[in-house]
């Protein structure tokens, strides 16, 4: 049941998006069409719920103060955390390698179309701000791989929701200073108006 | 008549391409087809619609359906008032109170809402038609009586500016405007809305046992102390205003709350104006209030904290519920667009309501955010209606 609200609670109330803003690049970039917004949302869930819980056990084992006991008694005292940004960024930038190459070998039209944004989904603030939250937040593993899940869920969400809407805005008639990016921001802030409603459940 | 034509002629070449005043012509044209019906019609060889049912016929339907609770929304604005100091009043006093209190916010709405959309359509050249008639009714009627009047302006102006014009207008912005300036002030102002909204209208001492509570409110209070929230109901208002909050009370709607959400009569006669006139679609409303009933239900089920155990039905008359089913959620612009997408986001809109109310103690009321929340989401509905549509097509297909 725990790890039921915290998964419901990564999708909604503490949206990637719309509660932090993290991941804004890809998330206004990638939002123009529904089928490449679906792409990127999958990748994004993958990747975030893999790293989440590999860095997880990163931190457990290696990184924390005195993770590495399981080694030697007399390492006890050593803390490896000024390490945690840059292992955490290598576990990430492997995965999404790897995502990229079977993308690339199972969909070439969506890798196509997702161009520059899948190897920058590795550097996406959204996926190292999720494994940053798990160790702030004391997750075990457990809850942080529905954790990593949720969170990707959650931004998967809110592009398809964007790109949907921004299909639909070609109907409309957007003054030219605004087009493209600027209604694209107008959009977001509206929509963080509208999950609001989310923020402050209490499950 | 014949004397406007005549004047409207006159200066209509001043207006038009080449004359003194071309650049507003049209507030001109707006002006003279909210008179006048317009002499034009499609050229021979262009598609050939004949439909009695035009943007202006849409729009006025939908503000006429409006009135039934505008005009009980004034009277129910003095009789709260007389109530809460404890007063008998005269039918017309509480009229004229009500009058004196809401029709300024009316005022305030249009005149800020009409002069935006002027100066914008003057500036960038495109028609001006009626959808901020409806949007300048609405927005009243979703404010609490009691509201700072320059509030009214800078949320009217928000949602117009930023919820309408950037999309270019009226038909093609994404978030109903009038819930986008209650939920404007809803964040921005939170003292001013939320809670226990209405306070009468000052001057004099309340009647005992008076503590301007609305039926939400105390929902969120039962929440947290345990009581039976249908016995809360009941006892609240003893002394002063018996049985306030019983149930056919709340159904007839005098109780405290915004100018026009507290009467689910009125919203039922607005419904049926606008579902025989087929204005509103019938689907969102009876799918908002079937999803709250069900939610409702299985809320019981559940029964976690006292509002939940709140019998279904009461989630139905109490808050803006009926309201909303009726006047935002069947927004022609920012509902789904397809039939069966009109189920699904009905539906969804009646079931978040619900569950933003018990389960959320920092929003007493969910329709407006429920509903919001849908506008964002109905583009993807129709997206995805469409798509199994084409692949339903597509199977049929021989080739």
């Amino acid at each position: 049941m725990d790890l039921l609200s915290l998964g419901i609670k990564s999708v909604f109330i503490d949206n990637m998006i719309f509660a932090y803003f993290l991941g804004m690049c890809s998330f206004l970039a990638v939002s123009k069409k529904v089928v490449t917004a679906f792409g990127l949302g999958a990748a994004v869930i993958f990747v975030l719920a893999v790293t989440v819980p590999l860095n997880w056990l990163i931190q457990e084992y290696i990184l924390k103060e005195g993770a590495l006991t399981w080694l030697h008694a007399s390492f006890s005292e050593i803390s490896l955390e000024f390490l945690q940004f840059i292992m955490f960024i290598a576990i990430i930038a492997s995965m999404v390698q790897l995502v990229e190459m079977v993308i690339e070998k199972f969909s070439p039209a969506l890798y196509g179309s997702l161009g520059i944004f899948l190897p920058l989904i590795a550097v996406n603030c959204a996926i190292l701000g999720g494994s940053l939250f798990m160790v702030q937040r004391d997750y075990n593993l457990a809850e942080a791989t529905v954790y990593g899940f949720g969170s990707g869920l959650g931004f998967a969400l809110a592009i398809i929701a964007l790109a949907a809407i921004r299909e639909k805005l070609k109907y409309s008639n957007v003054p030219d200073g605004l087009k493209g990016l600027g209604i694209t921001m107008l959009i977001t802030g509206l929509m963080a108006l509208a999950f609001k409603s989310f923020i402050g459940i209490a499950i | 008549m014949n004397f406007i034509r005549k004047k409207l002629d006159a200066i209509k070449p001043l207006f038009e391409k080449g004359g003194k005043y071309e650049r507003f012509y049209f507030i001109f044209e707006a002006n003279e087809t909210f008179l006048f019906t317009a002499n034009e019609t499609t050229p021979k060889s262009g598609t050939q619609i004949r439909d009695a049912m035009d943007m202006k016929r849409l729009m006025s339907t939908v503000v006429i359906s409006m009135i039934p609770a505008l005009l009980f929304g004034m009277w129910n604005v003095g009789h709260q008032h007389f109530l809460a100091i404890g007063e008998t009043a005269e039918f017309w006093t509480k009229m004229w109170l009500g009058a004196k209190l809401v029709l300024p916010i009316v005022i305030v709405s249009y005149v800020v809402g009409l002069g935006i959309e002027f100066t914008i359509a003057t500036i960038r050249r495109h028609p001006i038609n009626e959808g901020f008639l409806v949007t300048g009714m609405l927005i009243p009627l979703v404010m609490p009586p009691d509201i700072p009047l320059w509030q009214v302006a800078m949320a009217t102006a928000f949602a117009v500016v930023i919820g309408k014009e950037v999309f270019g207008g009226t038909g093609m912005n994404i978030l109903n405007v009038a819930l986008t300036a209650r939920a404007f002030l809803y964040f921005a102002y939170p003292t001013d809305i939320t809670g226990d909204v209405w306070v009468f209208k000052g001057g004099q001492p309340t009647v005992d046992g008076y503590t301007g509570a609305t039926p939400l409110s105390i929902g969120a209070d039962v929440a947290q102390s345990g009581e039976n929230m249908v016995q809360a109901l009941t006892e609240y208002g003893k002394g002063w205003a018996d049985g306030i909050f019983d149930f056919w009370n709340l159904f007839i709607g005098i109780m405290p709350g915004s100018i026009g959400e507290t009467s689910v009569l009125m919203a039922l006669i607005g419904a049926t104006i606008l579902i025989t006139t087929g204005t509103g679609s019938w689907k969102i409303t009876v799918g908002v209030v079937g999803g709250a009933y069900v939610m409702g239900t299985v809320m019981n089920l559940l029964g976690s904290n006292a509002f939940m155990l709140l019998p279904a039905h009461y989630h139905l008359v109490i808050g803006g519920l009926a309201f909303g089913a009726t006047f935002m959620a069947t927004d022609p612009v920012t509902a789904t667009q397809t039939e069966t997408g009109k189920w699904y986001y009905g539906i969804l809109i009646g079931v978040l309501t619900v569950i933003i109310r018990v389960w959320n103690p920092a929003y007493p009321e969910g329709i407006m955010l429920a509903i919001l929340l849908m506008n964002v989401f109905a583009p993807l509905i129709d997206y995805f209606v469409v798509g199994a549509n084409k692949k339903r097509r597509l199977k049929r297909a021989t080739v």
